[in-house]
This record gives C-alpha cells, structure tokens and sequence, in this order.
C-alpha cells in the first residue's frame, strides 16, 4: 500500500480498520508498515482523502 | 519535570483523556496525560454539536467555547420533505479547540500533568503484565513507568490492540467523513440540519451545524462498506454545488467516526479504553462527546479506587466496564440494532419516517412518540423497528 502524503490528512480513519496493525499515525506523517500489511485494501476503501493506494482489488 | 512513574498514564488529550485524567487526579492519583499534536483539540476532526444536558456535569457552560445555541433540527427527506424536530432542551455547537483546552485546564487543576508532541508508540511489559508506555518526545524514545494505562487516542487507537484487545472496525462499523467550515452562510443560525438518502450519503448524512454568523460546519459521513467507488468528498462536493454552491469552504478537514456498538471488553489487568478508542459513540448519530466523557468519569474514578486499593487487576477495573455498561453500554446496542435497521432502509422509507415526524407536534418528539406514530401510519416501519430492539435484547443475554 502506498499513502500519497499531498492528500493524507494524518487523520487516521486507515488505522481503525486495519486489520493487522500496520499502520502508525505520527503529528505529521502516518505509516504503513509493509512488513505486517496484508494489502486487503480496507484503508484505501474509507480513507475519506482518498490518499492510500495499492490494495488488492 | 516529568517524573519515571505515575500511578495512571493516560494516552490522548481529547474529551475522553482529559475527563478521566481529571477523576483520576481528583481522587489522588499521580496522573500524566500524553499528547501526540501540539495543541488538544487541533485539528477539529468533529461537527461540535453537543446537547447542553450531555455536558453540564463535566464543565461549567462558558460563551467563550460555545459558538453557537440550536433550538431546532431538521431532518431532510430524499424526496425533499422536511420536519422539523426540536431538541429536549438546547444544544451547542462548540468550539473544540477551546473546549477541548479547558478540559485540559480542569485535568491539570485537578492535578493531572499534561505532555504535549509526546507520541505513544507501544506499552511497556515485564512478561505479560503492562508496566509502563513507550513514546516518542522531541527526537527520542522514551518510557513512563505506571501502573494503569488509560488508552483515549481516538478512532485511530491502538492502545487496545498493543495490549491484545481486538478494536478493528468492520467497514460497515465505520463512516468516512469530510467536513467543510463555510463562510457566507445565510440560514438560520439557531437551525441544524441534517440530509439523508441512498444518493446524498449512504448509509450515513450531511450535517450543517451553524457556528458564528454566516459560518456553519457543512460535513458528511458515509458509511465505509458503501465508499469503494464515490468517497464522501465527492458526495459533499454534489451536495454543495446543489445546495450552497457560493459558500467558500475556509477549513477543510477529514476523518473517520466509529459506528460500532462498542467492544466486547473496555479493560483489561493495568489497562483501561475510553472513548473513541473504545468505540464508545452513538452509532446512530456518531456522536461522541458526551460519551466519551461519560465513560471517562467512570474510568477516572475506577483507575483511582484501584490506585487506593493497589489493585489493577481485570476484575478490580471490570467496576468500568459494568457502570459503563449499565449507563449507555446496552443502549448503545439497541441503538446499534437500529442502525443496521436504518442502513437497509432504502429511500422511500426514510420519505416515510419524516412523514411521520412531521406529525409530530412541536415540544412532543420522542422515540417513544416517533414510534406511537409510526404505528398509526405504518405498521410495516414498526414493525421493522421493533424487530430491531428484539434483537438487541436477545443480543444482550
């Protein structure tokens, strides 16, 4: 997954639903960690910025 | 000078940190509070209506938060009817970010110390017991020593799942949201409304709470199994150019509102969630202020007994969960019931309910009186509705 930081917002809607905790949320920047993520695409559904892409479809 | 040991260390500086930092602090806990951004309350990720009832316990009313008084809300059907439904007494539009720092004032009066830019990043274990929290401050990694953790880091937590407490949202428990402060409102400023339909925002709404004069909130939630294709600014922009298309958007803003019912467990031993992390929010109207601040007392108060007793087992800090419970806990399920109720409502159904409201006379809307009317009117939408609090009571045993 790859989060476009000119649109992220840092509001961590992405995080709520992740299913596996790969995402971190900084002041300034938020993370995926690609390590623990399993791409299911669930944070590029609601991410209401529409700033995450890359999940399966 | 921060110290290496609090009896509570308290994650989150919103309504929900601050409230239970306050209690805990009250009661003679050492209580330290982190927060991750600069300032609490900033970014407003929030509507800010708040019922003048819900809040009166927990802060001393002050015009210098409130941007505005709503006597009247109202609910606009797919088909373009309108009711209009007054409110059980007033409700507020706030201004968070200095709502949100008075709080913070009450909790540091009360004793509780506050670190702001200090990000949490894990929890502190010796074997599987919780002893502590990890966070990030000015460049470095460092770790507060405590023996309860209070977790109040919002819809994005995850306090819960670092201490093994599933709070994963289902798409469907989720609404994903876009709010737009306006300038060049011109509609009442004592009004709120609120728009509904598969079109406008499905399975969610448009809200417009009025703040200062010609300013109002203008946002969206829609719910997240239904944002694949159109997200809710897209939603929002359709409404704008339909509705206001000369209002100038002067804040923009995103985020997500929590509509589960809440969490199967809201503790565990040393560790307690409250809040939007616990996903303590009506899913109805994903509300969550009050709640939040309902919950925090009671976990504030719990957190403290425990500190008294030195005791911070899962069963001493269950006292939480159950009060909570007791209060708004099992509401929230009836509510939740409902709300999958309303998501497979299609439009002519919500024609039908404002139909009803509307029949309603001013100073009588209740549920109970929304459902003695749509008894006469509709037997089939009663039906349905009350289908949906036998679930929930049987859910509850």
């Amino acid at each position: 997954m790859r989060i476009n930081t000119e649109l992220c917002d840092i509001c961590g809607t992405c995080v709520s639903v992740c299913p596996v905790d790969a995402i971190r949320v900084e002041e300034f920047r938020v993370w995926i960690d690609a390590e623990k993520c399993i791409e299911c695409g669930k944070c590029e559904q609601v991410c209401p910025a529409r700033a995450i892409s890359g999940g399966k479809k | 000078m921060i110290k290496d040991f609090y009896d509570v260390v308290v994650i989150g500086a919103g309504p929900a940190g601050s409230v239970s930092g306050r209690y805990a602090a009250s009661k003679g806990a050492s209580v330290l509070i982190l927060e991750r951004d600069r300032e609490a309350g900033i970014p407003v990720r929030c509507a800010e209506g708040v019922s003048h009832n819900g809040i009166e316990s927990f802060i001393e009313i002050d015009q210098k938060w409130i941007a505005s008084k709503i006597d009247v809300a109202w609910l606009h059907a797919p088909g373009g009817e309108v009711a209009t439904m007054h409110n059980n007494g007033t409700g507020y539009v706030l201004e968070r970010r200095i709502f949100d720092t008075e709080l913070c004032h009450l909790a540091v009066n009360a004793g509780a110390e506050l670190l702001m830019k200090a990000n949490a990043t894990g929890l502190e274990f010796d074997g599987k017991k919780i002893t502590g929290v990890k966070y990030r401050y000015q460049g470095k990694d460092k770790v507060v020593k405590c023996s309860i953790v209070i977790g109040a880091d919002g819809v994005e937590s995850r306090v819960g799942r670092w201490a093994g407490i599933n709070t994963a949202l289902a798409l469907n428990d989720l609404d994903t949201c876009v709010q737009y402060t306006v300038s060049g409102y011109k509609q009442d400023g004592d009004a709120c409304h609120f728009y509904f339909g598969k079109d406008v925002a499905p399975g969610g709404y448009v809200w417009i709470f009025p703040k200062s004069k010609g300013v109002a909130n203008i946002g969206i939630g829609i719910s997240g199994d239904k944002a694949a294709g159109k997200g809710p600014k897209e939603y929002l922009d359709e409404f704008m150019a339909r509705e206001f298309p000369d209002l100038q958007v002067n804040y923009i803003v995103y985020g997500g509102v929590p509509t589960a019912w809440g969490l199967k467990k809201y503790i565990d031993n040393n560790i307690m969630l409250v809040g939007d992390a616990a996903r303590q929010v009506n899913p109805i109207t994903g509300g969550g202020i009050v709640q939040a601040m309902i919950a925090a007392r009671y976990a504030g108060n719990v957190a403290a007994d425990a500190v008294g007793k030195s005791d911070f087992s899962s069963s001493f800090l269950m006292r939480y969960h159950k009060e909570w419970y007791a209060k708004l806990g099992s509401a929230q399920k009836t509510m939740y019931a409902m709300k999958e109720k309303f998501m497979c409502m299609d439009d002519s159904r919500f024609d039908k309910l404002v139909n009803i409201c509307q029949n309603i006379p001013e100073g009588e809307f209740s549920l109970k009186r929304l459902f003695s009317e749509a008894m006469k009117g509709d037997p089939k939408l009663i039906a349905d509705i009350a289908k949906a609090f036998v679930v929930s009571k049987i859910k509850l045993k």
